[in-house]
């Protein structure tokens, strides 16, 4: 990543020496070999909280080191290059940013140091069909005895099974689809009523769907003011996205590497395969295209740090540029390596797998293709 | 003077009643699930035993000389079959059963074969009662497959072979395998080669299934420890392999354009119904989404031409049944476009589309996820996408070489 400070800089070596030497993508098929329950290792995610990373975003009073979002996105470039699996994202940088965007005093002291210490496990849980609509809330929120009571489904809740509090998007007015009427609120995962079942995704990671029925909860467990939500959630989702827009960035970067160094290794013919025009312009047209990506995500995270006004219409840049290099990019990798390839021994499979369940996370690039539209206003 | 059109409606009232009579209609429309699957369940065993009908009758290689076990009939009497067999749901389970029997070895056999070899393979792969895999690729021998090692030596009264294949389809499950052994080490890469048609059932051959990247383990490893072949299993002259082996890449390149399915059973949902199933529609019943509206109609444009052209081709060939250079651009098209629905399917499931089990999933979002990754061998094996569009240059253009050697 191109203008790092010093300290970016230093976290970012940090960050990669320690997931190619703790963290590696083989850990990563141990784990999914392993058939683990949450879909990330215990030890992995408590040496990422030791060092502090889940604590990036959240402030120092709150026990943070509140370093911004460009921060965070170093450091899930680095654990996007080799599949490393943990809860970061979905706490860390989801979650917190929740709390930190619209939470009360009491919700941030109650979650955000032991979110920080990686002590606990904060979620969002937006989604109730398979394609992403936040706007779409049918989950309702009824007014009852001056709290709430909340009923409905959440389906591909990131890290949903080992959450311990989730952010749940709901409605409390307005129309069906529209942003009004719609509040957050957080409930913890061990509240009565709330329910959850694990779905075994193509990417082995941990994703749930969570069921909330007749789930009570006290008027302080209200995000923010009642129906008055939606531009919070916006917020949140824009910075899920630049964050996704860095993930993406680092599976496909390291697609990129290992694919580069297969063209030149590989011989067939009596020479290197990257020596076959077919195939070197193809190479060379996926890292034009990675240059550009890389351009937008980075811009769509140093906006969120300054706090600038085309957030949103980065933030969807990012999202579907990276997430279309990401795709070809994984398809081209897949092509080139041939037989070899589309064996699971290699880890061009799990790097595919990986790359679509990132893709289709919080907007695919058509959603975002759309919403960039209508925020340049055709 | 007979009427061409009424023979040829007679014979299609034969084959309905004959389709009537013995394919059972719990099994229709059902080719994917019944073909695919790795456990063998009571309706499998209902699809293998009309695959025993089917080919002790002839169908399952219908234009196959009737004196091998073959149908005996004419192209045009072929199509009247599967059009049938289509309307049915019916479906041709040997072409899976036999492994590579049917696509590719046995018409290699018919062209190249000896009459005892013809006599001894073509009735039983006709009835279904062999499985053929195919040693061609090795580790370093690929899309340069003339660069193969693997080695068979002359001992009196048979050959020795010892090598190592890989990739090789089946090799586990197989009884037989066509393999493309160095004959002679001294003469320049192709005219070294020899096809022979190794028994699997021996202590010199080990196989290693490896893992695809979908779950399942089609394809193995293939070790070659002073095997066994006969001397009355070479197919072709001796160092004519070369030609041999190109010769029954040609069928697999045609199996692969899209012609045939090899399994038939009836149309699958299209795109677009899938996509309203998914997506829903405005007032006016046009998908919700505009901007997966264009690409689901490039892909079923693209999908139609490619119809459009194999019926194109198909017209124009008639009568002539030999593959041409036009399977090379079809195979390309057909594996482009398979791919690209894939991937659509699954953006079009969404959050459906990224299932690997259990709960929470429809069996057909599941199926989606892993056609998608299966999918992605179509445009490598039988030529890659690339070796394919070097061919195209070379052969179809006349364009020169240049550095795209192979
Ligand atoms: C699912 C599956 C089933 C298979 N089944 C069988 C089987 O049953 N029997 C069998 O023998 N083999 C089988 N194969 C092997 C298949 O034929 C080879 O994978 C294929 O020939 C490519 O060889 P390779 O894997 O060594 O890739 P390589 O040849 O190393 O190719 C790597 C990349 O380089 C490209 N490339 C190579 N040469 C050139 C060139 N001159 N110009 C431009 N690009 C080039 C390729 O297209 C590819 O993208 C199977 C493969 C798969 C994936």
């Amino acid at each position: 990543m191109a203008a790092l400070t010093e300290e970016q800089a230093l976290l970012q070596e940090q960050a990669k020496s320690w997931v190619r030497e703790e963290a590696p993508v083989a850990k990563f098929r141990e784990m999914r070999d392993s058939g683990s329950e949450h879909g990330f290792d215990k030890a992995t995610w408590a040496s990422m909280a030791e060092m502090g990373w889940a604590g990036i975003l959240v402030p120092e009073e709150y026990g943070g080191v509140d370093l911004g979002y460009l921060t965070f996105g170093v450091v899930l470039e680095e654990l996007g290059r080799q599949l490393t699996a943990s809860p970061l994202f979905a706490s860390g940088l989801v979650g917190t940013s929740a709390l930190v965007l619209s939470g009360s005093d009491a919700q941030k002291q109650a979650w955000l140091p032991r979110v920080a210490e990686g002590s606990a496990i904060l979620t969002l849980a937006v989604d109730e069909g398979p394609r992403h609509a936040p706007s779409a809330t049918g989950l309702v929120a009824e007014e009852k005895d001056g709290g709430f009571v909340l009923r409905g489904s959440k389906t591909h809740v990131l890290e949903g099974g080992s959450a311990d509090a989730f952010v749940v998007v709901a409605r409390t007015g307005g129309e069906p689809s529209s942003d009004a009427g719609i509040s957050l609120f957080l409930v913890e995962a061990d509240a009565r009523g709330v329910s959850r079942q694990r779905l075994v995704t193509a990417d082995s990671r941990g994703h749930a769907r969570v069921d909330f029925d007749g789930v009570e909860v006290g008027s302080e467990a209200l995000i923010g003011t009642r129906n008055e939500g939606a531009p919070v959630l916006h917020a949140v989702l824009d910075r899920a996205r630049a964050g996704l827009g860095a993930e993406m960035m680092g599976v496909a970067s390291q697609s990129f590497d290992m694919t580069l160094d297969y063209l030149k290794n590989r011989v067939q013919f009596g020479q290197v395969i990257g020596s076959f025009q077919g195939l070197g312009h193809r190479a060379a047209g996926l890292y034009t295209e990675m240059e550009l990506a890389r351009s937008c995500v980075e811009a769509a995270l140093q906006a969120l740090d300054r706090e600038a006004d085309d957030v949103p219409a980065l933030c969807s840049l990012s999202k579907c540029k990276a997430g279309e290099f990401v795709h070809h990019m994984t398809n081209e990798m897949i092509q080139m390596h041939g037989g070899i390839g589309m064996t699971d021994e290699f880890d061009a499979g799990l790097y595919l797998k990986r790359a679509r369940v990132l893709e289709a996370t919080y907007g695919n690039p058509a959603f975002h293709r759309d919403r960039y539209a209508t925020l340049k206003g055709f | 003077m007979t009427d061409p059109s009424a023979e040829l409606e007679a014979f299609r009232a034969e084959v309905r009643t004959w389709i009537e009579q013995n394919f059972p209609k719990s099994l229709a429309g059902r080719a994917g699930a019944l073909m695919g699957g790795e456990t063998i369940d009571d309706s499998q065993r209902e699809a293998l035993e009309w695959g025993k009908r089917l080919g002790a009758k002839g169908w399952a290689t219908p234009t196959w000389p009737a004196e091998y076990g073959g149908g005996g009939l004419s192209q045009t009497q072929a199509r009247v079959l599967n059009q049938e067999l289509d309307r049915a749901g019916a479906f041709n389970p040997l072409v899976r059963t036999t492994g590579m029997g049917i696509t590719m070895v046995g018409p290699t056999i018919l062209e190249y074969g000896t009459e005892d070899q013809k006599q001894r393979h073509i009735p039983r792969i006709c009835r279904g009662e062999v499985f053929w895999s195919l040693g061609y690729s090795e580790p370093n021998a690929g899309s340069d497959l003339a660069s193969l090692q693997t080695r068979a030596e002359d001992a009196g009264d048979h050959w020795v072979v010892n090598g190592q294949k890989t990739w090789t389809s089946g090799a586990d499950i197989s009884d037989w395998c066509g393999v493309l052994v160095r004959t002679d080490p001294d003469a320049p890469k192709r005219d070294g080669i020899s096809f022979l048609m190794i028994d699997m059932n021996q202590p010199g051959i080990e196989t290693r299934p490896i893992r695809l990247i979908g779950g399942a383990s089609p394809f193995c490893e293939t070790f070659f420890n002073d095997a066994r072949a006969e001397k009355n299993e070479m197919l072709g002259e001796m160092n004519a392999g070369w030609t041999v082996g190109k010769r029954l890449l040609q069928h697999e390149r045609q199996s692969q354009t899209g012609a045939t399915s090899g399994l038939g059973g009836g149309p699958r949902k299209s795109l677009g119904d899938l996509a309203k199933e998914y997506v829903g529609v405005d007032e006016q019943g046009r998908l919700a989404d505009p901007d997966l509206r264009a690409r689901v109609t490039d892909q079923m444009m693209e999908a139609k031409a490619h119809a459009l052209t194999l019926a194109r081709i198909a017209a124009e060939a008639r009568g002539n049944a030999k593959v041409s250079a036009a399977a090379s651009i079809m195979k390309n098209a057909a594996s482009t476009i398979a791919q690209k629905r894939a991937e659509l399917s699954l953006e079009i499931m969404g959050s459906q589309g990224l299932g690997w089990e259990g709960e929470g999933f429809e069996k057909s979002e599941l199926d989606a996820v892993r056609n998608w990754l299966s999918g992605k061998a179509m445009s490598i094996y039988g030529g890659s996408f690339e070796i394919q569009n070097n061919i195209i240059a070379k052969n179809i253009l006349g364009l020169p070489e240049n550095t795209q050697r192979g």
